[in-house]
């Protein structure tokens, strides 16, 4: 009797399991979406804000039921690849996103990766978000690579211009790094600048990235007395070293920079001579901040046990894949579906409050819709956190 | 002109003490240690964990920098470079060795510590400024004196202590103080630990100022060889010199070659290339080894 009752006990508990587990047996399908960019090295922070991003939202995603694409739940699935910063590797690594026949990738970081990896994505049918600034990529016949962030060329003028109106900057000065993008972003920023009417008084003074004393580097720039000193494609890395070295020189003046920055970076690193530091960020502030976007950076906190404000910016483009493909389910491997619905994809930006889109743009800067619309949101930096300055929108 | 050599004293002072525990290690095993970069990177982490998340002072986290780098070499000579040099005696089995610990530590570094630029805050608050013909941050002239102090006692420990002596024994002829009853395997670890402590130390002291990356490990490494190269590997007196020869050529060049954008470290190199071409051995080097 003892013996009956305990194989019914044991038969029911089985069956109460099996029903329980049910819907774990019933997997969604997975969409693969790929990431090649620098996750290693001194440029490590740029790749690892936008993998840890995609990984992020990709379980949280997982963990609420999946993405609804066309009336089936996808689970998403991240594959990355660490390209080095080297533009060889890049390429490799888009080479193996076509072989895993993903059709979708965020990167490369930088400008010459993003160059080497289009032969391969155009002729493996993928569509991928560089966080690079050459127009090449972006204008035609080019048509596979979408700007994954606003190019200094969008924010520059915009951040000269108010300085200009609100501050009366008219002396600038442009320090890079030694690297491509940061001397192609000095390029283009001093060209603006000029446009604009503003004096500029020294753009030829570069530097090593592994510079560790920059007194010598910057002596040369703060002589010729700028109002403004732009931090040319400056890294994280860099960023807190070159602003405490320009204040222990004695330059009062406003320092600004074109890219995003991490705010717990230049708290240990500059302390309250960040102060006053200008940079572009994304829906960071608390006041632009949506809901959705505060439980992402709890999330992401959790997972990796610190958030990059850098992430601000980064979380987009994903949400752009998904979304786009959501609206057009057979963009799921049809690039030329997903091209054709960029040009009036339009929906609400989780990451914001208010009524802000998520949507394509490009037209003014690249005669098409090769560019993520993310807010230029212009961050100053005080005691330790982000300050809004300005909003605005890049087209 | 007081600037620039302000400027290239502080640079060469730190660029000395990194440069020293290379030269240590190349002259008691002829071993190079391409870690030696992400061990100096290894420290600064361990201070900024001590300080900056423990809150703690920030001699106790120098002192937890030289401890752990310190056993951190002691373990790899141990359980690493000493049964590969006993089993292979092609140099470059040690040389592969170096650069996989070095690929090791940034991935361990990566996991540990994270991607990001990490710094502690200012030790010293202030400027001093003498007229604006010399700027320099009191931490800088505070950092600078710790280095300057750690050499002295660098050179004492080698010149006056039984294990200073043991070790330039070794490092003279390795046979002939084993046979004087030099333990060499003894002193072998006890030198590899103190050059990793040295790393650490200098991570440890630049960390306040600097700050410290992921990727500062391989560009460090370089400049310690030039260094070496310049004052001649496996001499201390060298590695001295050639740090402060460096630190001072990089501060002239910022200032003197700057309208001509970023040549510094390219006219550094080519001045490199043509002094081994007509002394391969360095400036104290010897023609022998």
């Amino acid at each position: 009797m003892r013996r009956r009752s305990f194989l019914k006990t044991t038969a029911l508990a089985t069956v109460a399991s099996f029903s329980l587990l049910g819907p774990a047996f019933a997997e969604n399908p997975v969409l693969k979406i790929g990431f090649v960019g620098v996750t290693s090295g001194p440029a490590a922070a740029w790749g690892t804000s936008n993998q840890r991003s995609m990984e992020a939202r990709a379980a949280w995603i997982n963990e609420t039921g999946g993405y609804d694409i066309g009336g089936t739940k996808y689970n998403v699935e991240i594959v990355s690849f660490d390209d080095q910063k080297d533009p060889k590797r890049a390429i490799a690594g888009m080479e193996q996103m076509a072989q895993a026949k993903i059709h979708y990738v965020v990167g490369p970081n930088v400008d010459d990766g993003a160059a080497a990896v289009r032969p391969v994505a155009e002729q493996n049918n993928i569509m991928y978000f560089p966080y690079a600034f050459p127009k090449e990529l972006y204008t035609a016949p080019a048509s596979n690579a979408i700007l994954g962030m606003v190019a200094n060329y969008q924010s520059g003028p915009a951040i000269y211009k108010h300085l200009m109106d609100n501050n009366g900057v008219k002396k600038v000065a442009f320090v890079a790094a030694n690297e491509s993008d940061p001397l192609t972003q000095r390029d283009s920023g001093a060209a603006v600048a000029r446009e604009l009417g503003l004096e500029v008084v020294s753009d030829s003074v570069t530097y090593q990235v592994d510079t560790t004393d920059f007194t010598p580097v910057l002596l040369p720039v703060l002589k010729t007395g700028p109002d403004l000193l732009v931090l040319s494609g400056v890294s994280p890395a860099n960023a807190p070293q070159l602003i405490r070295s320009a204040r222990e020189l004695g330059y009062t003046g406003l320092i600004s920079t074109e890219t995003a920055q991490d705010a717990a970076v230049l708290a240990e690193g500059a302390g309250e001579l960040a102060n006053g530091f200008i940079s572009v960020g994304g829906a960071s502030t608390p006041e632009l901040a949506s809901d959705m976007m505060k439980e992402f950076v709890a999330r992401y906190t959790k997972m990796f046990g610190e958030y990059n404000d850098e992430s601000n910016t980064k979380v987009y483009a994903l949400e752009y894949i998904l979304a786009t493909i959501a609206a057009n389910p057979a963009a799921m491997d049809n690039v030329d579906a997903f091209k054709t619905t960029m040009d009036t994809f339009e929906a609400p930006n989780p990451y914001m409050v208010g009524d802000a889109k998520l949507k394509y743009v490009g037209d003014s800067s690249f005669g098409q819709k090769r560019q993520i619309s993310v807010p230029l949101v212009v961050n100053v930096f005080k005691d330790g956190v982000f300050e809004t300055m300005f909003v605005a929108q890049v087209d | 002109m007081e600037q620039i050599l302000a400027n290239g004293l502080y640079l060469g002072a730190q660029y000395a003490l990194i440069a020293l525990g290379l030269t240590l290690i190349f002259s008691l095993m002829n071993v190079l240690n391409f870690a030696h970069g992400q061990m100096y990177v290894f420290g600064g982490f361990v201070t900024y964990t001590v300080v900056a998340q423990w809150g703690l002072p920030f001699v106790v986290g120098l002192v937890a920098s030289a401890l752990i780098l310190a056993v951190m070499g002691a373990l790899i000579e141990v359980f690493l470079f000493r049964p590969v040099i006993r089993k292979s005696k092609r140099d470059e089995s040690t040389m592969l060795l170096a650069a996989g610990i070095a690929f090791f530590l940034d991935a361990a570094i990566l996991l540990l510590f994270g991607e990001k630029q990490r710094g502690v805050p200012k030790i010293v608050n202030g400027v001093f400024n003498w007229d604006f013909r010399l700027i320099m941050p009191y931490d800088r002239i505070l950092i600078f004196v710790l280095a300057i102090a750690l050499i002295v006692g660098f050179i004492a420990l080698m010149q006056y202590s039984k294990t200073g002596r043991a070790m330039r024994a070794l490092a003279q002829d390795r046979m002939a103080a084993q046979l004087m009853g030099v333990d060499v395997d003894r002193y072998s670890m006890i030198g590899f630990a103190l050059g990793a402590m040295l790393a650490g130390l200098v991570g440890g002291l630049l960390v306040t100022i600097t700050g410290i990356n992921l990727g500062m490990g391989g560009p460090t490494s370089i400049k310690a060889f030039l260094m070496i190269m310049i004052g001649g590997a496996g001499v201390i007196s060298g590695a001295i010199a050639g740090g402060f020869i460096l630190g001072m050529m990089e501060s002239v060049g910022l200032t003197v070659l700057a309208v001509y954008g970023d040549i510094t470290y390219l006219v550094i190199f080519a001045s490199l290339m043509v002094f081994l071409a007509f002394r391969p051995q360095g400036l104290m080097g010897k023609p022998w080894g």
